[in-house]
């Protein structure tokens, strides 16, 4: 196929580059129509070469996303599945009732609790390491990196079967250790105290990686004269940290909390596997709430709304971060 | 942990800062060695543990290193488990969809970087705003519309959705535009059409891009979980970390020393990956650096 269109282009080719030429010495302009014919090629081009990504982006992704919107402002149930045209027309029931839901309240709070620790403590730790690393190993540089980076590449269902099994009360890691150290370690994921906690730090330690990753590039992009410079007017490792290097680690920081953000926002795999969301809804997220609302009990509808305030809160919390990390540099 | 940030103040000479760089440096290996050994007592407890026999499972206190290393626990999963057949659904919808992303993103991210068409800038606007949207958002009416297709339980529900992704398409997109503009325009002169330059020339030139897109694609498929667990409901359909959860949350499963059996299914499933890793660590940070920095 390729070759076919190959052979028909060369055609349209020439002409292109001749029109091209002809752009510089705009007296002797090309016949328009020949002009027009390499015009329409170039945009048909460029659709083709567009087409399969957005068909897909159109059926996958903007469809989903009106029918989301749409479904959350009816009654869509299990029945509908297969009829979804049949669903009820509730305008904003689901909302109204949302703003009720004692559950939806806990797992709006749950899922703050776990950004609000969360966040912060990835971000710093990543950068820490990513100092230590950038600044201190010079040997064996790629080592660390590659294991500082190795849990982002695991799947989080397995890391989460393992940390389960760490934190076990009877068997695990850490309640032997405890047991070694005389005292008794708390059923970490059986209270309702440690069990969040328990999940943020599997979280830090999983996603650590890439935000070092990312500290990495924007310290290696900063020029050595800049450091130079700050190190000949008689600044200390401190100063230099405070008043240059994290300066100018700002973009970075601002991409790295937001990424951050908006996957810590969407937590679900980590409380699926390591609690289902319990004891008493002590780790229920709001992505948890939702799969069970939609696929447990098949209260689709009522599972869209929730889908949407996600989406609204994630959408003004980036557009918050963006703001405030942003304008302080100007 | 403040070791790197906490320098001397004296350090202000040269000097001084070498000494007490001479001073640091073993300082900051220790440091670094601890981090490390916290990141990875995990991995080795896994590992370890999925060798154990059921006593040292459950001793107390624990016990790292087995006293006899068996088999045990791998048998007895191969048996409750049929862990070759996920495996296989695992990897024929990693390569598929890898297949699709390298054809597909290299496609848009070439013609956004060098095809000047109309609507260009509304095309790369409609990429950047697809990388905003959560998964969340879509899987509710996703599952409504697969069931309509009859795609529930097939390697199609499975690949479709993630066929094309924004990411790939801004990560072409970017290594794309260092590609001589000479080069395309020297070729079609010579009368090559835009399917041969895009195939023959560009592709060729971005290699290490469909090296780090391919790396990023097959392994975000092979640890996807939400849509999988979704899209299957036939035990026979299900992909390692599904068939691994189901298996771990199944309240009927409480033996003795069952955490070996867990550990041996976690292991399989993240070893392949760490190799992989181990050997391509290099187009993994490429990958990352580039889709922050630019």
């Amino acid at each position: 196929m390729s070759l076919v269109t190959g052979s028909t282009g060369g055609g349209t080719a020439v002409s292109k580059s001749r029109r091209a030429d002809s752009a510089k010495l705009p007296a002797a302009g090309p016949p328009r129509r020949d002009r027009r014919r390499s015009l329409g090629r170039r945009n048909l081009h460029g659709w083709l070469f567009s087409t399969p990504f957005l068909v897909l982006f159109g059926v996958f992704m903007l469809f989903p996303i009106v029918a989301t919107l749409w479904m959350s402002f009816t009654e869509f149930g299990v029945r509908n599945v297969r009829q979804p045209l049949s669903a009820r027309f509730v305008g904003l029931d689901n909302y109204a009732k949302l703003f009720g839901d004692d559950t939806f309240r806990t797992a709006l709070f749950n899922t703050a609790y776990f950004v609000i620790v969360g966040v912060p403590l990835t971000i710093a730790l990543g950068l820490l390491v990513a100092l230590l690393l950038n600044n201190g190993i010079d040997r064996a540089r790629t080592f660390f990196r590659v294991g500082f980076y190795a849990p982002v590449v695991t799947s989080i269902v397995a890391v989460a079967v393992v940390w389960r099994f760490v934190l076990d009360p009877s068997d695990g890691l850490v309640a032997g250790l405890a047991a070694e150290a005389g005292t008794k370690a708390p059923d970490l994921l059986g209270s309702e105290t440690w069990a969040m906690p328990s999940l943020i730090l599997l979280a830090v330690w999983r996603n650590l990686g890439t935000v070092m990753v990312l500290f990495i590039a924007g310290l290696q992009a900063i020029p050595a004269e800049v450091r130079e410079a700050a190190r000949l007017d008689g600044a200390g490792g401190w100063q230099e940290l405070r008043r240059i290097t994290l300066p100018l680690l700002r973009p970075t920081m601002l991409y790295a909390t937001v990424i951050t953000t908006i996957g810590y926002l969407n937590v679900f795999e980590e409380p699926f596997v390591m609690t289902q969301g319990g004891p008493s809804d002590a780790t229920l997220t709001v992505s948890l709430d939702m799969y069970r609302q939609g696929f447990n009990f098949f209260h689709m509808g009522y599972a869209s709304a929730m889908a949407y305030v996600l989406f609204v809160v994630i959408t003004g919390i980036t557009a918050l971060q963006l703001r405030l990390l942003k304008d302080n540099t100007r | 942990m403040s070791a790197p940030t906490a320098s001397a103040p004296t350090a202000s000479t040269a000097t001084g800062r070498r000494r007490a760089g001479m001073v640091r440096r073993p300082v900051l290996y220790t440091v670094a060695s601890l981090g490390l050994l916290v990141m990875a007592a995990p991995f080795v407890w896994m590992a370890l543990s999925a060798f154990k026999t059921k006593r040292d499972l459950t001793a107390s206190p624990p016990v790292w290193i087995p006293s006899r290393w068996t088999l045990g626990s791998f048998h007895e999963l191969f048996a409750q488990l049929d862990l070759p057949r996920y495996f296989v659904n695992s990897l024929v919808v990693a390569v598929l969809v890898t297949v699709c992303n390298l054809l597909f993103c290299s496609m848009l991210g070439y013609a956004l970087a060098k095809l000047d068409f109309a609507g260009r800038s509304k095309v790369f606007g409609v990429v950047l705003a697809a990388l905003m949207v959560p998964g969340n958002l879509l899987i509710l009416p996703l599952y409504v519309l697969m069931s309509g297709l009859d795609l529930i339980d097939t390697y199609a529900g499975l690949v479709l959705p993630f066929a094309a992704s924004a990411f790939g398409v801004f990560l072409m997109r970017q290594f794309m535009q260092s590609v001589p503009d000479e080069l395309i325009e020297a070729a079609r002169i010579d009368g090559a059409g835009e399917w041969y330059i895009f195939f023959r020339i560009v592709l060729p030139l971005v290699r290490p891009a469909l090296a780090t897109l391919t790396i990023f694609t097959f392994l975000g498929s092979w640890n996807n979980f939400v849509w999988p667990l979704i899209a299957t409901n036939d035990p026979g359909k299900y992909t390692l970390p599904v068939a691994l959860a189901t298996f771990a949350n199944d309240p009927n499963r409480t033996v003795v020393g069952g955490n070996g059996m867990l550990m041996a299914g976690s292991l399989l499933v993240v070893l392949p990956v760490l190799v992989v890793f181990a050997v391509l660590q290099r187009h993994f940070t490429q990958g990352i650096a580039t889709a922050g920095l630019k």
